[in-house]
């Protein structure tokens, strides 16, 4: 046979003819094998060649089975059946060679039959006529801004879709849950979908009333969450009228007594929903949804409620975008807010209260990342691997630095960690241009210099990142506690003993005692729900553990727990608790203009356990409106006690 | 009733057409068509007119063999015209055809499968007229040594060896001539190579044929490249005699157009050599059409070259056409009517307007070249056609001057949830119904106005009517029935073609399953399915006037037919390839068919004569569309270009170039100042066809010697191009009042 090369056409081989005349009973001679096979080449590739026409004539430009049938018939020669299907026919290699089949599932005819999703019949032909070009001109009415639906509405859906708004948008509220639901659950309403999205695009005229955002993003959520439904190039649509609930000072934020902070949240959440769950209809989505945030975000001028916005977008989005994102803004950001937060005149303070909330939403955000940075690099260092390729940068740079489980001296880690990252960071300018990632100590140390203990504190010490399910509160309360002495705040030296002391109890096991947050996500709403309870209820009382700062040299537990060398707590012990009081005071840092927060822990050697946990509850500084009843949908860890 | 039409024209007129003596013997109705292709109008004129030696043996051949084949099928009365018009003595032809006939009692049972489907063709073109002849389908006994004399030409033999030396010292010395000459003695290289390569295959020199090929095929022109490919899967002289391409160019000779001098310069480049190979190939498988003057430049060339047979004779687009429009009927306006509609003073409308269209008659009755008005005979006008004239005229008064700057406002038709697959689409003249075939056999009609599609009642029921009341007309139509839309069931394979009559009572519809049907649009039914091409039926155009229609089809030929025959009137062979598409000039007595042997033809309806080769695409074509005026031919293929002509020269006048996929429509505005071209890509264009007609400057040198000076114009004259949302364009259509009208099924 000819040469790979030389084939100009796809052909049958000789052994091929031979098998067939086998399995048809006829034994075949080699030279009678290869003349048939050749003949049987060459009348294939008439037939084909003939079968174009048909395909031409047709207005089409797939050949289709159909026209080879055709080419077939007219040559005589019986048709080819079994391959009527209008669909593209995917070939599949075999694994042994240069083998391509066409994939022939079994069709299990009972469950077709007993199936309880009726395919819906194809729709009627028909003929539509519109004005393409007016004299030659383009069409000037914009296109695009109603989806035109393929298929027209019949008179059945017409009224399904104006109850269905009329019970979202109306005042009962019981009705508005079971149109919720229904759209939620619904299989036949693919044909409204560009309806209702239009409708739902409406949010920015709406923007003055909470109430209203707040069903249309409900009816998002609805959607999104309708499982017969494709939402296609509409998850665009979806995804800018949910950004605009994010990002948007909305009309309704002018009055502070509105509670936008909450929609906000609601949004950010539904948009990481529908990212993770749609994301991949549209490309390059999610780099825009960072790209947009990110411009909010390093645009001074526009209102901090924004700036809160695209704080918690990112931090919904999950810890990668915020480390993307967000942390490479903060130094550059952190000026801003600080500004804002040490204005005490009586004007600024509802800016202020704004800031706070941003703050909080930043701590939480960064606190996250840490967590999730953390667990992503214990896990393939618990592995016994050389750690994840993605994550081997941040891990292999701190292993350099601390070898073993010995921890060096926090200043001496710092410095190496310091020159490590520096390392490791390269040619990368400006890191928040063209991101790197950060190692994780040295992130920590960043962001530190930001927060302070407030950052420390906040992570739990329960033994073993994530690997442990949360302490349940009664455990909490005798949890093992230990003094830690204020030397072991490296920045101690620079800290001035200036202290607006505020007495801060910081709470231990604060706002999370899940030592692995879940990525936020809408069907955990119920159990979101009550752990926003349990978090709210055990950051407002005082029934909490004061954190403290380890000890180095204790540190025991995994690799992971090194990355927070100023957080740290020793062994569970499982004596009295003894309860440290931090008392955190904060100045203007000189070195890089961050809000510096320090703390003095002072342990009372006599444990105090008379002292009702309730009794303290007062005397916290609260930022936020926990006194509003928290909506449901609201995640609670957003609004948070900010340390003073 | 309304569904039989055929009344209207007298028998005795019937009859002229019928009767009509052939000038060629091809082509017509009677049982002369019977011959192969090869004595097709064009080629046999020309061959007989052509000097070189091996012209007339080789034809008289072919003569005996169609005279044995009509022999076989007692076709006697064909057999004494055909022999009295060849001049073929009696005595030498009943020795032929008595040994013919017994090689083909003997042979043409064992071997009557390999027969080429070249006579099967005839016989079943043959048998559609003649009802003498057997059955109509395929009929496989066929005198075996027809085939062989197709064939035999090849069975000269050459040492395959010194095929490529051959081949290669040609080519050399054509690189080495003077330029000038080049580029028309590189002509000679495709079909050489073809006629090589074939020989060698014929021959059975199978590995040397695949080394010529594999040697020589890169340094063909590009637009060969579909031949190319059928050529090289070709390796077996098996495969040889069912190919039908390869026996088309067997039987028709590749024309070539060549400057004496260069002509000369071969000839005496080859008998210094003693090249007889080649030289016999040109002798016998070309036909070198030579003229005095300057040798033509590669562009000009290029633009003429690209069929599957070379390019037209000159000779062939010689003949007279009468290219100019009929006369319009005078028709008294109903003058009531117009005061309705005009609301004036009542003087005024009445008295210009039949001014105008006196006016009109006048200067048409002055144009030279229209043919006389009984010609062809017409249709007599009925009072509902005079009525639907008079609404044209209201319209065309409103119709807007289409200009570069004023350009048509475009709807879009979408087909939408078109499954089956949309194949054919058209409009009615007046754009009141759009009809649609569908590839799932059935074809649905849409009422584009807000009048929904009546039946008629049934014959129980219109006997219960008062046929003495006004509104009867009304009357008739169930009002049960009224819908939006019809579908219309009956074809067997996906309907191709369709087209509306311009009385808008009946559609036309081809298919694949060969054959073309008649529906009425008064009861929505099949009347007649007309039987003949036996091959699927790629088209069918209504004549302007009605009645008369055309079809063409795989079959190769294109058959015109009158609505109340249900046997073609005429036959029009000569196409190497499947004719594409048919289409009827304004004024009736001509029509125009393209084909996939890439060239179109233009036939005279009268006689059945080619009148006009036009060859220049390199693609098959697919569309086309003749000036409101009759002068000019517009052709789409899916080479993406479409060409301009001129009819009465003969000549290729304009190209233009813009589309990116196949062109699957084409129109002029009503007033023939734009031309706008539908295409697979989604798009429309608009081409400013004032500009490109008026351009022209015909010089007799350019007439006499059917040598074009295309200027590269296209983007200039190109005026817009109007994407359409992921729906190719399938049909276009200017309504009376010069809004275009666009039409394709939406591919999502």
């Amino acid at each position: 046979m000819a040469d790979r090369e030389e084939r100009r056409f796809a052909e049958v081989s000789r052994d091929s003819v031979k098998l067939m005349a086998e399995s048809a009973g006829v034994e075949l001679g080699d030279d009678v094998a290869a003349l048939l096979a050749e003949d049987v080449c060459y009348r294939l590739r008439e037939a084909t060649q003939s079968s174009s026409q048909f395909m031409r004539h047709a207005k089409r430009r797939k050949l289709t089975v159909e026209d080879f049938n055709r080419a077939l018939r007219w040559s005589n020669v019986e048709a080819v059946c079994g391959f009527g299907a209008q669909d593209a026919l995917p070939f599949r290699p075999s694994k042994e060679g240069e083998l391509f089949f066409i994939e022939d599932r079994d069709i299990n005819l009972v469950e077709l039959a007993l199936a309880t999703n009726i395919p819906k019949g194809c729709a009627e032909t028909l003929v539509r006529v519109n004005v393409s070009y007016l004299d030659g001109k383009g069409n000037l009415e914009p296109q695009g801004t109603v989806p035109t639906a393929v298929q027209s509405l019949s008179d059945d859906l017409l009224k399904y879709y104006q109850q269905i708004t009329r019970a979202i948008l109306g005042e009962d509220p019981h009705l508005m849950k079971v149109a919720l639901l229904d759209l939620q659950s619904n299989s036949k309403i693919a044909a409204l979908l560009p309806y209702f999205v239009y409708v739902i695009s409406g949010v920015k005229s709406v923007s003055h009333d909470l109430e209203q955002l707040n069903r249309l993003l409900h009816m998002v959520k609805s959607l999104v969450q309708n499982p017969y439904l494709y939402l296609g190039s509409y998850v665009r649509s979806l995804v800018s009228s949910v950004m605009y609930c994010i990002l948007e000072p909305l009309a309704a934020s002018i009055n502070p007594l509105n509670d936008h902070w909450t929609l906000r949240d609601y949004a950010a959440l539904l948009l990481s929903h529908i990212f993770w769950t749609h994301g991949d209809l549209v490309s390059g989505l999610y780099h825009q949804i960072l790209l947009s945030l990110q411009k909010v975000l390093s645009d001074p001028v526009r209102p901090l409620c924004t700036h809160y916005g695209a704080v918690v977008g990112l931090h919904a989005l999950g810890w990668k975008a915020v480390e993307r994102v967000l942390f490479p803004h903060l130094p550059a950001y952190w000026a801003n807010l600080q500004a804002v937060l040490d204005d005490y005149s009586v004007s600024n303070a509802q800016v202020k209260a704004d800031g706070h909330k941003v703050y909080g939403a930043i701590l939480v955000a960064v606190e996250r990342l840490l967590k999730m940075k953390a667990l992503s690099l214990a896990q393939p260092s618990e592995g016994g691997s050389g750690g994840q390729p993605g994550s081997a940068v941040g891990a292999v740079g701190y292993r350099v630095s601390s070898p073993g489980l010995s921890p060096p001296p926090e200043p001496l880690s710092e410095a190496a960690l310091g020159i490590a990252s520096h390392l490791q960071a390269g040619g990368a300018g400006c890191p928040w241009e063209e991101w790197t990632p950060v190692p994780l100590p040295a992130m920590y140390c960043e962001l530190y210099s930001f927060f302070g203990d407030s950052l420390a504190v906040r992570f739990s010490t329960g033994p073993g990142f994530g690997s442990y399910p949360p302490c349940p509160p009664s455990q909490l309360a005798d949890a093992r506690k230990e003094p830690c002495g204020p030397a072991s705040n490296p920045d101690t030296a620079r800290k001035m003993p200036q202290l607006t002391a505020n007495l801060n109890i910081s709470p231990r096991q604060d706002g999370s005692p899940r030592t692995d947050p879940p990525p936020p996500s809408l069907a955990a709403t119920g159990s979101g729900r009550s752990l926003a309870r349990s978090s709210s209820s055990s950051s407002s009382s005082v029934q909490r553990s004061k954190s403290s700062l380890s000890r180095p040299g204790q540190r025991i537990a995994g690799p992971s727990r090194d990355v927070f060398p100023k957080a740290r707590f020793t062994s569970p012990q499982t004596g009295l608790p003894v309860f440290t009081f931090l008392i955190g005071g904060r100045q203007m840092g000189r070195r890089c203009q961050g809000r510096r927060p320090f703390q003095t822990t002072f342990a009372p050697t006599p444990p105090i356990p008379a002292v009702p946990p309730r009794a303290y509850a007062h005397k916290l500084p609260v930022i936020g409106r926990v006194g509003k009843p928290v909506r449901r949908w609201a995640c609670s860890h957003y609004s948070l006690h900010l340390p003073l | 009733m309304a569904a039989v039409q055929g009344g209207l024209v007298d028998a005795v007129e019937e009859k002229d057409i019928k009767s009509e003596p052939s000038n060629d013997g091809c082509g017509n109705s009677n049982a002369n068509d019977g011959r192969p292709p090869s004595t097709s109008p064009g080629s046999s004129a020309s061959a007989g007119s052509n000097t070189s030696a091996a012209g007339p043996p080789e034809d008289q051949q072919t003569l005996l063999a169609v005279l044995q084949f009509l022999k076989k099928n007692k076709l006697t009365e064909s057999v004494d015209i055909l022999r009295r018009e060849a001049g073929l003595p009696d005595d030498q032809s009943g020795g032929d055809s008595g040994a013919g006939s017994g090689a083909a009692a003997g042979d043409g049972n064992t071997e009557g499968g390999d027969v080429s489907s070249l006579l099967s063709r005839v016989t079943t073109a043959s048998s559609a007229v003649a009802p003498v002849a057997p059955a109509p389908t395929k009929v496989v006994a066929e005198d075996q040594p027809d085939v062989n004399v197709v064939l035999s030409a090849y069975s000269q033999q050459g040492d395959p060896k010194l095929y490529p030396v051959y081949y290669s010292g040609l080519k050399r010395f054509i690189e080495s001539v003077l330029d000038c000459h080049r580029a028309e003695l590189s002509q000679v290289f495709y079909p050489l190579f073809v006629h090589m390569y074939l020989e060698l295959v014929y021959n059975n020199h199978e590995s040397e044929a695949k080394a010529f090929f594999d040697k020589f095929s890169g340094d063909q022109e590009c637009y060969y490249e579909d031949d190319l490919r059928v050529l090289s899967s070709l390796s077996k002289r098996e495969h040889m005699r069912g190919n039908e391409t390869l026996l088309d160019f067997r039987t028709s000779k590749f024309v070539l157009r060549i400057s004496r001098d260069s002509y000369q310069l071969l000839k005496r480049h080859l008998q210094e050599r003693q090249n007889n190979q080649i030289w016999n190939i040109i002798q016998e498988h070309l036909y070198i059409d030579i003229f005095d003057g300057m040798p033509r430049s590669k562009s000009q060339i290029d633009a003429m070259s690209g069929s599957l047979a070379g390019e037209g004779k000159r000779e062939a687009n010689k003949a007279k056409v009468y290219y100019g429009l009929l006369k319009e009927p005078e028709i008294e306006l109903p003058l009531d009517d117009e005061d309705e509609e005009a609301e004036n003073e009542e003087g005024k409308p009445k008295k210009k307007k039949p001014k105008k269209d006196n006016m009109g008659s006048k200067s048409k009755k002055q144009d030279p070249n229209a043919p006389s008005q009984t010609r062809i005979p017409l249709p007599e006008l009925k009072d509902s056609d005079k009525l639907d004239k008079i609404m044209y005229m209201k319209e065309a008064t409103k119709r807007i001057r289409l200009g570069p700057d004023n350009l048509p406002s475009i709807c879009f038709y979408s087909f939408l949830n078109a499954y089956q697959g949309l194949t054919a689409v058209d409009f009615t003249d007046d754009s009141s119904l759009i009809a649609g075939g569908y590839a799932d056999s059935t074809v649905r009609v849409w009422s584009v106005t807000p009048k929904k599609l009546r039946r008629v009642k049934s014959a129980a029921d219109l006997n219960l009517i008062d046929k003495e009341s006004d509104d009867v007309l009304e009357r008739i139509m169930d009002e049960k029935t009224s819908s939006e839309s019809k579908i219309l069931y009956g074809h067997g394979g996906p309907v191709y073609g369709i087209s509306f009559s311009p009385d808008r009572n009946y559609l036309l519809s081809s298919s694949e399953d060969g054959t073309v049907r008649l529906w009425s649009l008064q009861t929505f039914t099949c009347l007649v399915g007309y039987k003949g091409h036996n091959y699927p039926v790629w088209d069918t155009h209504f004549s302007p006037h009605g009645y008369y229609f055309v079809s063409g089809g795989h079959d190769r030929v294109a058959r015109l037919w009158a609505t109340d025959h249900y046997q073609p009137l005429r036959i029009f062979s000569g196409h190497l390839a499947d004719v594409t598409c048919t289409r009827f000039h304004p004024n009736s007595n001509y029509l125009a068919t393209g084909s996939s042997d890439r060239t179109i033809r233009l036939w005279d309806v009268l006689n059945g004569n080619c009148v006009r080769i036009f060859t220049g695409h390199k693609g098959p074509i697919h569309a086309l569309a003749f000036s409101p005026n009759g002068k000019f031919l517009a052709s789409g293929a899916t080479d993406s270009r479409v060409l301009l002509w001129d009819i009465g020269h003969g000549l290729m006048i304009g190209e233009l170039k813009g589309h990116t996929d196949s062109i699957y429509s084409l129109r002029f505005s009503r007033d023939g100042e734009i031309l706008a071209s539908g295409s697979m890509d989604n798009t429309v264009r608009l081409w400013n066809a004032t500009k490109a007609f008026d351009d022209l400057e015909t010089d007799d040198f350019t007439a006499a010697t059917g040598h074009v000076h295309l200027q590269d114009n296209s983007q200039e004259l190109l005026l817009g191009t109007y994407l359409s949302k992921s729906t190719p364009v399938i049909h276009l259509h200017f309504t009376r009042r010069n809004l275009l009208l666009a039409a394709g099924a939406y591919n999502p």
